[in-house]
């Protein structure tokens, strides 16, 4: 498929999540961290910025077996899965600058990034919260597959009538959830519950687990007992793959097997995808504490470079991956003038969308 | 009118009945739910509606919890069982950071319709870990509804009312009031955010909720044979709270106790008393239990307890 118009797809995919963050990143530039640096002036990107530079091909291969209508949530890392899994990246770049016209009209920003228009449940501030999310969306999932028995009146509308595509949106009725969680997961009770639960009730889920070698800015190896994240779903009878999460070619056609697998009723599945965190924690923790021969040697497997090659090898054109290219960076600057141009969410915003019953007072 | 003699923890299996019944969408989830839940508050719904729809959970507070969220999310409403409140601590991330902060955080683009049932207060002989009252903590908690019924009637109607609200709501029932015998008016609905006036007087307003509204009546009992008439208020609703109809209280009375059985420091009693004496300028006075962990023994576990006596002397005194 490398050659194919889908080996081109999934570069698109990945050149778009750099040239986003690549964007996102130079306008975070003049912000305040807790991570020590401090600069005058205002960033437009504000807050903690969680990239995902080097990462690209896990969204990547996963996502392009989605369709809509299946759920996706995330972690604090998460504008890659969120672009991979279809949402419009103009708005991405409103939410991120905090405008009206974000996904989440400014309240969210990069760290709580969603579109569930497109089933993108959420990036997540807390390391491992997505994991019992996610079951949840899976185990509705089931239980409204096997719900013909009931009254349909009484049935929700797609996505429960609150902007969710829905399970069975698309009509085939066998849509899944998938996670995506980091190597520092693992670690918190929330994965192992969430683990047990999807095999207990053998739900339609798929877990994707980000392994980046690095939990904020402690090197996750040596904070993890065991094997990782493969053997622990091995020890709750879940199948678990591992793929060189730096290959998007491998990650899609593992991703292809296990989508199905699950997608066909066969229970939860784990994908295990070795990766690499390029970057910081934050973008403006410049990673000081990191060994750079170990930089240099993940740089060396750089997934963007690494399927150039691969599809130059198969016979694409330059002209065209760089078309490609040019493209995902006229897009983002399209994205950054608008998100500039965006206004501001009204003060009174902050009072709505709190909750229905006693909603959003001082008293 | 379909009248009922049921007990509390009856009137909660029937709410729920009607509202499986009535909405697909109604699942629960909890430990133990399928035998009917520790204090027979699901008994016979699993066998009614299937262990799909009552599903049997791992003992696992952070996933239930979890996958409630999640469930909501994708266009269920279930109910979410923590078996005490106490235990609801271990899912506490999924409640604070996820359920409540989910419609807000993402804009509004997503719902969480779910109700969390912790009992709460002392169970009798239960010790530090199985007897706390923590509703200050949840009305604390932009997000929710915080919700305390003290009889059969209200255990009912409001659960009815929460299931049927759209919001997170966090519903606290109290542990040992699952007994507690009543009339239950199948018809009656209660909206959430409503107090019940459950005496009139003109010396003062007594203001509590759950399980302490049997001490407070005890005490209004006592102070009625001095020729003291208190006006009782059962809160049900602790977000929101019925700010009108206790103000409306204060202003006529001008002095205010609340009592509660939570610990008094940081308790929902000040926001009350803080609330009414801004507004109303009334005397105010709180009453609830020293700030020590609940104890085993009977002599020390009675050290957390509030009893009717005690209400008196602090109305008395307050009226003083």
């Amino acid at each position: 498929m490398d050659s194919s118009n889908s080996g081109t797809a999934l570069y698109r995919v990945m050149v778009r999540i750099r040239a986003f963050e690549n964007a996102a990143e130079a306008a975070s530039q003049g912000g305040v961290s807790a991570y020590g640096q401090q600069a005058a002036g205002a960033a437009k990107v504000r807050g903690p910025l969680h990239l995902s530079t080097g990462q690209e091909a896990v969204p990547a291969g996963v996502c392009a077996h989605l369709r809509a209508s299946d759920y996706l949530t995330s972690t604090h890392r998460g504008h890659g899965h969120t672009l991979a899994k279809g949402a419009d990246l103009a708005r991405m770049m409103c939410e991120l600058f905090g405008k009206a016209s974000g996904f989440n009209g400014g309240k969210g920003g990069s760290m709580h990034i969603a579109d569930f228009s497109v089933g993108m449940l959420g990036a997540n501030g807390v390391v491992a919260a997505g994991l019992p999310i996610a079951v949840g969306a899976a185990h509705a999932q089931k239980l409204l597959k096997a719900a013909p028995g009931r009254s349909q009146a009484a049935l929700p509308p797609p996505g429960g009538g609150h902007g969710l595509p829905g399970p069975g949106g698309s009509g085939a009725n066998n849509d899944i959830t998938v996670c995506f969680f980091g190597d520092g997961a693992i670690n918190r009770g929330p994965f192992l519950e969430a683990l047990n639960w999807a095999r207990v009730y053998d739900l339609p889920v798929l877990f994707v687990c980000e392994d980046n070698r690095w939990s904020a800015t402690t090197a996750s190896g040596p904070m993890t007992a065991g094997e990782g994240a493969s053997a622990r779903a091995a020890s709750m009878d879940i199948a678990a793959t591992q793929v060189d999460g730096n290959d998007v070619f491998a990650v899609h056609e593992t991703a292809a097997r296990l989508v199905a697998e699950v997608r066909s009723g066969g229970g939860p599945r784990l994908l295990h995808a070795l990766t690499y965190r390029v970057k910081g924690h934050v973008s403006v923790d410049l990673a000081a504490y990191r060994d750079p021969a170990e930089l240099a040697a993940a740089l060396e497997t750089d997934p963007i470079a690494r399927a150039r090659g691969h599809l130059l090898a198969a016979g694409v054109g330059a002209a065209t991956l760089d078309a490609i290219e040019n493209a995902a960076r006229d897009e983002v600057d399209t994205a950054l003038a608008i998100a500039d141009a965006a206004p501001w969410p009204e003060p009174g915003a902050a009072f709505t969308d709190v909750q229905t019953v006693g909603a959003g007072q001082w008293y | 009118m379909m009248m009922k003699d049921l007990s509390y923890s009856e009137a909660a299996v029937l709410a729920l009945q009607h509202e499986m019944q009535a909405d697909a969408r109604v699942v629960v989830l909890g430990e133990d739910v399928g035998r009917g839940g520790i204090f027979g508050q699901y008994k016979g719904l699993q066998q009614a509606f299937g262990a799909e729809r009552v599903i049997d959970a791992p003992i696992s507070e952070a996933a239930i919890m979890g996958a409630g969220v999640g469930m909501a999310l994708a266009g269920l409403r279930p109910v979410v069982e923590m078996r005490v409140v106490d235990f609801a601590l271990c899912g506490m991330d999924e409640l604070v950071n996820q359920a409540a902060k989910n419609r807000f955080m993402f804009g509004g683009q997503g719902r969480v319709p779910l109700v969390a049932r912790m009992p709460g207060g002392i169970w009798d002989a239960s010790a530090a870990q199985h007897s706390q009252s923590l509703e200050a903590w949840f009305a604390h908690l932009p997000g929710v509804v915080v919700v305390s019924p003290s009889t059969p009637q209200d255990n009912y109607s409001l659960l009815r009312a929460a299931l049927q609200c759209g919001d997170p709501v966090v519903y606290i029932e109290h542990k040992t009031l699952w007994g507690l015998r009543g009339e239950v008016n199948e018809d009656l609905a209660v909206p959430l955010g409503k107090a019940r006036r459950v005496r009139e007087g003109h010396a003062l307003t007594l203001v509590s909720w759950s399980k302490q509204m049997q001490a407070c009546a005890e005490a209004c009992d006592a102070l009625a044979a001095e020729g003291i008439a208190v006006d009782l208020i059962d809160l049900r609703t602790l977000w929101p709270w019925d700010r009108e109809t206790v103000l409306a209280s204060c202003a006529r009375t001008r002095r205010l106790l609340v009592v509660h059985e939570a610990v008094q420091v940081a308790g929902f009693g000040a926001e009350i008393a803080a609330s009414a004496a801004e507004a109303t300028g009334c005397r105010v006075a709180r009453l609830g239990a020293p700030r020590i962990p609940v104890g085993y023994a009977p002599v020390l576990e009675a050290q957390s307890r509030v009893g009717p006596e005690a209400i008196a002397a602090a109305a008395r005194k307050l009226l003083g």
